[in-house]
C-alpha cells in the first residue's frame, strides 16, 4: 500500500562485455540518438544511472554498467550486494560477433551468480546484439545456438526457465524497438488494465488497431488488434512504427530547430481510400494511434470519441501522485 | 517501388516552353502581372478561380512563346518541340559520383551502398517513370566528348540539360578544363542543351570552405567563358552531396527547366499560398522524391527536408495499413478508379494545441503530390477552405497534364 503513493521505481541493469553495444542502444531508445551518431560514444567509466519517468508512474533506474573487466570483477567483488541487489530486470548483452565466446559465457554465468544470490525473482532478458553483422542465412541458427547454450547456462546458476527471455537486436533495423518493447512491458506495473480498457475502446470505435506508445522513446506499450487486421503481413509493424515515428521527430526538430526529446505532435492524420490513421496525444506520457476502416464518418467520430475517453485513462498513468489518487486503482 | 496512388494519370506530350531564365527559377513579370490582375477579380469569388486561371494560363503561355528571351543569347534558335522525353546527361572526371547520383535520386539506393558501386565503362541510361518519363545517361569519363570519334549526334540530340559533376574533395582544376571544352563544344553544336555545374561532394567541408569553393568554382568557368567568347552562356551551379537533400534540390531544379507546364504549375501553387496562408508549397514526384514545382517564396532547404520526410513517413505508413488493397486484384483498384473524389489520399500533422496545421499533404494522382508547410493562422475553421482551395488545385492540375 505504501508502494502505490510512491512512484515506483524499478531498477533495471544493463550488462555486458565491453563494445557490446548497451550504451549505443541506451542512447538511441531514451536520449534520441540516431543509428550513426552512437560511433561518438566512448566506453563507459563505472556505472552510469539514468532516471527515466514512464508511464503508469513508472521510474526506471536504468544502471548501464561498465563491461570491461575490472569494472566487473569491481561489480562483482566489491560492489556485489550494492550492484546486485533489488534488481527488477537484468538486460544482458552479448555482441554476437566476438570471437571469445568461452570467455562471454564465463563472464556471463558469474554474473548471474551473482544476480542469483541477491535477487533470485528477477527477470533475465538476453540480447543477442550486433546481428546485422552476422550474414542472414545463418541468423536463426546463429542464434538459435547462442539462445540453447545461455539458456542451459541460466538454468544451472538457479533460475527458472520463463524468467529467461532472448531477443536478437540491431541498432541498424527495427529489431531493437522490439527487444526494448518487451521489457518495457513487462515493467509497465498495470498493462493488463490498460490493455482491457483499450480493448473496449477499440470495439466502440470499430477501429482496425489501437496502438499505444511511450511519448518520448516511441515505445510501443501495448497494442490492440482485431479480427480483420489479423492477416497483415506486416507482423513487425509495432517496431516499424516506433522507428518511423522516432525519424519524424528528428526531421522535425531539425526544422524547427527545437531539441528532439520537446517535440511532441498534437495530432497527425493520414487518410487513404484505405484506411485512415490518425496518432492523438494521449496521456501524460503516451500517444495513441488509431487505424480506422477508410470511412470518413467513422473516423472522425473516432476522433471525438478517443477526446472524451482520454479522461477515463488519465488515472492510469499519473506522474504526481496525491495520496488520494493512487489509491484509487483498480 | 512505392507510390502513393492507384491509378495512373495520361502522361502530357511536350508542348513549346517557354524560355527559362538562366539562375532563376522563378518566372518573369508577365506571370505575376497575370496572377496579380487575378487576385483583384477573383478574391470575393473563390469559385471562378477555375476558369480564370485557365485563362491566364493560356494567356501566359502565348505571351511568353512569343517574347523574345531574356537571355540575351541570340544564337538560339526560336523554340522548336523537344522529341521524346526529356533526357538528362551526366558527364565528369573519373570517380566524381556520377553513377552515385543516377543511383540515389532514380534508384533509391542508400548513399552508404554507394560506395560498392564499380566504375562505368560504358553509357548507361536509366529511365525513370513519372508523370513524365525522364531518362538518364551517364557518359564514363573516357568517353570524351570532344574526340572525333564520338558519335555526338546520338547521345546530345536529345539531351535536355547536360549535366558536369566537379569533384570539389579532389583535384578539381582538371576538371575545369576538361568542363570547359565540353562547354564549349555544346555551345557551338548544340545550343538548346541546358548546361549544369554540380559542385559534389560538398559534405566533407566546412560551412565557409564550401561557400568559397562554390565561389572560386563559379569564378573560374565564368571568366574562362567569356574569354573564349561564350561569356553569355547561361551555366547554373549548385552545391550538392548525396549524402543530404541537397542532390535533391539540384536534381528538382535542373528537372524542373526542362518541364513545359512549369509556370501553369507555379501559377496555381503561388495562388494557392496566397489565398490559404501557406509558407510553402511543393509539388512531389512521390517515387524519387524531387519536387516538380514549388512557389514563388523563398526556397530553404530545410523546408524540402522536413517535406521530403514526411513524405516518407506517409509511404511507410501507406505499405504498412494499406495491405488490403495490395492484396486485392485489379478489380479493387479499377473501382476506385472510377470514383473520382472518394479515394484520395491526404495528410496532415499538427504541432499545436491551437490546432494549426503544420504539414498539409495531398496526393494529386499516381505520381504527384502536393506538400505544404503551413504558416499560422490554418487552424481547424480554416481547414475547410483548405480543403476546397486544394480540391480546385487538384482539378486544374488534372487539367493542366490533360492537355
Amino acid at each position: 500500500m505504501e508502494r502505490n503513493k510512491r512512484q515506483r521505481q524499478r531498477k533495471v541493469l544493463l550488462m555486458g562485455r565491453s563494445g557490446a553495444g548497451k550504451s549505443s542502444m541506451r542512447s538511441i531508445i531514451f536520449s534520441n540518438y540516431v543509428a550513426k551518431d552512437v560511433r561518438r560514444l566512448g566506453a563507459t567509466v563505472d556505472v552510469e544511472h539514468s532516471n527515466i519517468k514512464f508511464m503508469g508512474n513508472l521510474m526506471l533506474n536504468l544502471w548501464d554498467c561498465g563491461g570491461q573487466d575490472s569494472f566487473v570483477e569491481s561489480y562483482l567483488t566489491n560492489q556485489r550486494s550494492h550492484v546486485f541487489g533489488s534488481v527488477a530486470v537484468m538486460i544482458f548483452v552479448f555482441d554476437i560477433s566476438s570471437k571469445e565466446v568461452e570467455s562471454d559465457m564465463h563472464s556471463f554465468a558469474m554474473t548471474i551468480r551473482a544476480l542469483h544470490e541477491h535477487s533470485m525473482n528477477s527477470k533475465i532478458f538476453v540480447l543477442v546484439h550486433k546481428m546485422d553483422l552476422v550474414p542472414p542465412e545463418q541468423k536463426a541458427t546463429v542464434f538459435q545456438q547462442r539462445a540453447v547454450d545461455v539458456r542451459s547456462t541460466c538454468v544451472d546458476e538457479g533460475f527458472a526457465e520463463q524468467q529467461v527471455e532472448f531477443w536478437a537486436t540491431s541498432i541498424w533495423d527495427q529489431s531493437l524497438y522490439k527487444a526494448w518493447t518487451q521489457v518495457v512491458y513487462f515493467l509497465v506495473p498495470n498493462a493488463t488494465a490498460i490493455e482491457g480498457m483499450l480493448r473496449r475502446l477499440a470495439d466502440l470505435l470499430d477501429a482496425r488497431e489501437l496502438i499505444l506508445y511511450e511519448r518520448t522513446t516511441c515505445l510501443v506499450v501495448t497494442h490492440i488488434t482485431r479480427e480483420s487486421e489479423g492477416q497483415n503481413p506486416y507482423t513487425d509493424r509495432f517496431e516499424r512504427i516506433s522507428s518511423i515515428l522516432k525519424t519524424h521527430k528528428h526531421s522535425m526538430a531539425k526544422h524547427t530547430g527545437t531539441m528532439t526529446s520537446e517535440v511532441s505532435f498534437a495530432e497527425m492524420q493520414i487518410k487513404t481510400g484505405d484506411f485512415m490513421f490518425f496518432i492523438v496525444s494521449f496521456t501524460e506520457n503516451t500517444n495513441l494511434a488509431v487505424v480506422m476502416p477508410g470511412d470518413e464518418a467513422a473516423f472522425n467520430a473516432a476522433r471525438v470519441n478517443v477526446q472524451l475517453a482520454r479522461r477515463e485513462f488519465n488515472h492510469l498513468d499519473i506522474v504526481e501522485p496525491s495520496g488520494k489518487e493512487a489509491q484509487r486503482q483498480q | 517501388m512505392r507510390t502513393l496512388f492507384s491509378e495512373n494519370i495520361l502522361s502530357p506530350s511536350p508542348t513549346p516552353a517557354p524560355q527559362p531564365n538562366p539562375f532563376e527559377l522563378l518566372f518573369p513579370s508577365s506571370l505575376s502581372n497575370a496572377s496579380s490582375a487575378d487576385s483583384t477579380q477573383s478574391s470575393p469569388r473563390q469559385n471562378e478561380w477555375l476558369t480564370q486561371h485557365l485563362q491566364n494560363q493560356q494567356r501566359a503561355e502565348s505571351e511568353t512563346s512569343n517574347q523574345a528571351n531574356h537571355a540575351a543569347n541570340g544564337q538560339r534558335a526560336p523554340y522548336a518541340r523537344r522529341k521524346g522525353n526529356p533526357k538528362l546527361l551526366f558527364m565528369g572526371l573519373r570517380r566524381s559520383g556520377k553513377s552515385s547520383i543516377q543511383k540515389v535520386v532514380f534508384q533509391k539506393l542508400s548513399p552508404a551502398d554507394t560506395l560498392f558501386l564499380e566504375h562505368t565503362t560504358r553509357i548507361e541510361t536509366a529511365t525513370m517513370q513519372s508523370f513524365i518519363t525522364f531518362e538518364s545517361a551517364e557518359l564514363p569519363h573516357h568517353l570524351s566528348a570532344t574526340a572525333p570519334d564520338f558519335d555526338h549526334h546520338a547521345v546530345f540530340s536529345n539531351t535536355g540539360a547536360a549535366i558536369w559533376v566537379l569533384d570539389v574533395q579532389d583535384e578539381y582544376l582538371t576538371s575545369i578544363t576538361e568542363m570547359i571544352h565540353t562547354a564549349v563544344f555544346l555551345a557551338e553544336n548544340y545550343p538548346r542543351v541546358n548546361f549544369e555545374v554540380f559542385i559534389h561532394k560538398t559534405d566533407g567541408l566546412s560551412e565557409e570552405y564550401k561557400y568559397e569553393t562554390f565561389r572560386e568554382v563559379r569564378q573560374r568557368v565564368q571568366d574562362e567563358l567569356s574569354d573564349l567568347g561564350h561569356g553569355d552562356r547561361s551555366v547554373s551551379y549548385f552545391q550538392t552531396s548525396i549524402f543530404d537533400h541537397s542532390i535533391f534540390e539540384a536534381m528538382s531544379k535542373v528537372v524542373q527547366k526542362l518541364l513545359p507546364q512549369l509556370p501553369a504549375m507555379e501559377a496555381l501553387l503561388n495562388k494557392l499560398c496566397s489565398t490559404c496562408r501557406i509558407q510553402k508549397a511543393y509539388l512531389f514526384d512521390s517515387v524519387s522524391k524531387i519536387y516538380v514545382a514549388t512557389d514563388a517564396s523563398p526556397t530553404f532547404l530545410k523546408d524540402y527536408e522536413v517535406c521530403s520526410d514526411y513524405v516518407d513517413v506517409i509511404v511507410d505508413i501507406k505499405q504498412i495499413y494499406g495491405w488490403h488493397s495490395q492484396e486485392g486484384d485489379g478489380k479493387a483498384v479499377s473501382e476506385s478508379s472510377n470514383q473520382d473524389d472518394g479515394d484520395i489520399g491526404e495528410s496532415m500533422v499538427t504541432y499545436d494545441r491551437s490546432g494549426d496545421t503544420y504539414i498539409y499533404a495531398r496526393e494529386i494522382n499516381d505520381y504527384l503530390s502536393l506538400i505544404c508547410v503551413m504558416g499560422k493562422g490554418s487552424s481547424t475553421d480554416k481547414r475547410v477552405l483548405i480543403d476546397y482551395n486544394v480540391g480546385i488545385l487538384h482539378d486544374a492540375l488534372l487539367q493542366v497534364f490533360k492537355v
